[in-house]
């Protein structure tokens, strides 16, 4: 027993604060917004160039010129705004969005995170990743907490290429919740059905209370 | 003087040579200037350099200069999606330079704005910060970054005026603005010239300044990525 991928989205969706401007990734990340806790308004930005994005457009509505990140057709709301990729980085990078939920490939005890790249494969690119999680308030990652050969992802040491150094704040796997601490990581929380015990064997990094 | 052009070939006339540094808007296929990448396959330019977030897919954007092998290096974030890209990029025949996508627009902005380089701290600890240089200010490290000084830009708006003044839609602005300021010569095309005055004057994105050429479409504008959800029955 562990949490499946809606209800990592939904543990994530409580990292929500009202007003925040938020940026989800793609993957888990993207279903956060079918979680957004009753009674708290976030906007979520689309880093190609949108505050206050909406959801999927109805058949037949699609419009070329509204995409999100993943170049997946989305809708407006009353409070849109658009603006260019240069002024969509400046409130990255300038830390206006108070919070960034991204997938990973891998994460290490001292908050490095490695998404981007696995070398010896096809490259595709670190997209935005690399502005986000050095410019944003708060990065949260959401993943599965091993990978399909059954190894931890979450590390004493990231093997691969980084995405940003030192940069993650809170774990979020199907296994529970870790945050990035002095020393290591602390768990905050196990997933229903997960004993401490199970966490902590199928986690390499080092954790401390 | 006339901005005006009848086609992307005469808009392109004397502007094009090989090795060149050719910035392009867009993201994914959204706001790409179609118009102008079929203009510049037509040319036969070839050996060229690319700034551009994405390299179009296998049959249209910049994926058909791709397919003609006249792009020699791209300068990007993200190159999905496009096999024959991959397939030049891991013979060899094609060079990749990686930019984080905000560093690719503020590198775009910066040249733009004749800003030689600044720092950020975009990518430090990173393979991306291989090579360049680091500076801590108020006990943080940031890399040093350098404009972009294009050579041309290509772009993409949905209207403008005849002096260039132009009007973006949604999210198909994008890079277009930096790319455009970015270019000592800037070709836009757009979906509609609208008459000098016609646009109000505070609601201009991008100002004419920037804009040396224009064409007006018709444009395809692909959807790359068609989702949608199911309209609730009554």
């Amino acid at each position: 027993m562990a949490w499946d991928r809606n209800q990592m989205a939904a543990r994530a969706a409580q990292e929500l604060q009202d007003g925040w401007y938020v940026n989800l990734g793609i993957g888990i990340p993207t279903l956060v917004s079918n979680y957004i806790p009753e009674g708290i308004t976030v906007t979520l930005q689309s880093e190609n160039g949108m505050l206050g994005m909406g959801p999927f457009p109805y058949e037949g509505d699609e419009d070329a010129d509204l995409i999100n990140a993943g170049k997946q057709t989305i809708t407006e709301l009353p409070h849109t705004s658009y603006f260019d990729s240069a002024q969509s980085f400046a409130m990255i990078r300038g830390g206006k969005i108070a919070m960034a939920i991204l997938g990973a490939m891998e994460v290490a005890e001292n908050g490095d995170l490695a998404n981007w790249m696995i070398p010896g494969k096809l490259v595709k690119g670190m997209g935005g990743a690399m502005d986000l999680v050095a410019g944003v308030g708060r990065v949260v990652v959401v993943m599965d907490h091993a990978n399909k050969h059954g190894e931890s992802k979450v590390l004493k040491e990231c093997t691969l290429p980084l995405t940003g150094k030192g940069v993650v704040d809170r774990i979020i796997t199907n296994m529970g919740v870790l945050d990035v601490v002095d020393g290591g990581l602390r768990i905050v929380e196990c997933a229903d059905g997960v004993t401490e015990a199970e966490l902590r064997a199928a986690t390499q990094a080092t954790l401390v209370d | 003087m006339k901005k005006v052009y009848g086609s992307a070939t005469e808009a392109l006339e004397g502007l094009l040579h090989d090795g060149m540094l050719i910035a392009a808007g867009g993201f994914g296929l959204s706001g790409i200037p179609e118009l102008l990448i079929d203009g510049i396959v037509a040319s036969g330019v070839k050996d060229l350099t690319v700034a551009s977030n994405n390299a179009g897919v296998d049959d249209f954007g910049l994926g058909k200069l791709l397919a003609t092998r006249q792009i020699r290096k791209m300068m990007s974030s993200y190159v999905g999606e496009n096999a024959e890209f991959m397939r030049q990029y891991l013979s060899g025949e094609l060079e990749l330079e990686f930019n984080p996508q905000g560093t690719l627009a503020e590198r775009m902005r910066a040249g733009g704005a004749g800003i030689p380089g600044f720092y950020t701290k975009t990518g430090v600890g990173t393979v991306i910060a291989d090579g360049k240089e680091v500076k801590t200010f108020d006990g943080q490290d940031y890399i040093l970054e350098r404009g972009i000084f294009a050579d041309l830009a290509i772009v993409k708006a949905w209207k403008a005026d005849e002096t260039g003044n132009a009007v973006f839609r949604k999210t198909a602005r994008n890079f277009n603005p930096p790319a455009a300021m970015c270019g000592k010569i800037c070709v836009m095309e757009v979906e509609e010239i609208v008459p000098t005055g016609s646009l109000e004057g505070d609601a201009i994105h991008l100002p004419g300044i920037y804009v040396h050429r224009l064409i007006q479409g018709p444009h395809e504008k692909r959807i790359e990525q068609r989702t949608t959800r199911k309209r609730e029955s009554a």
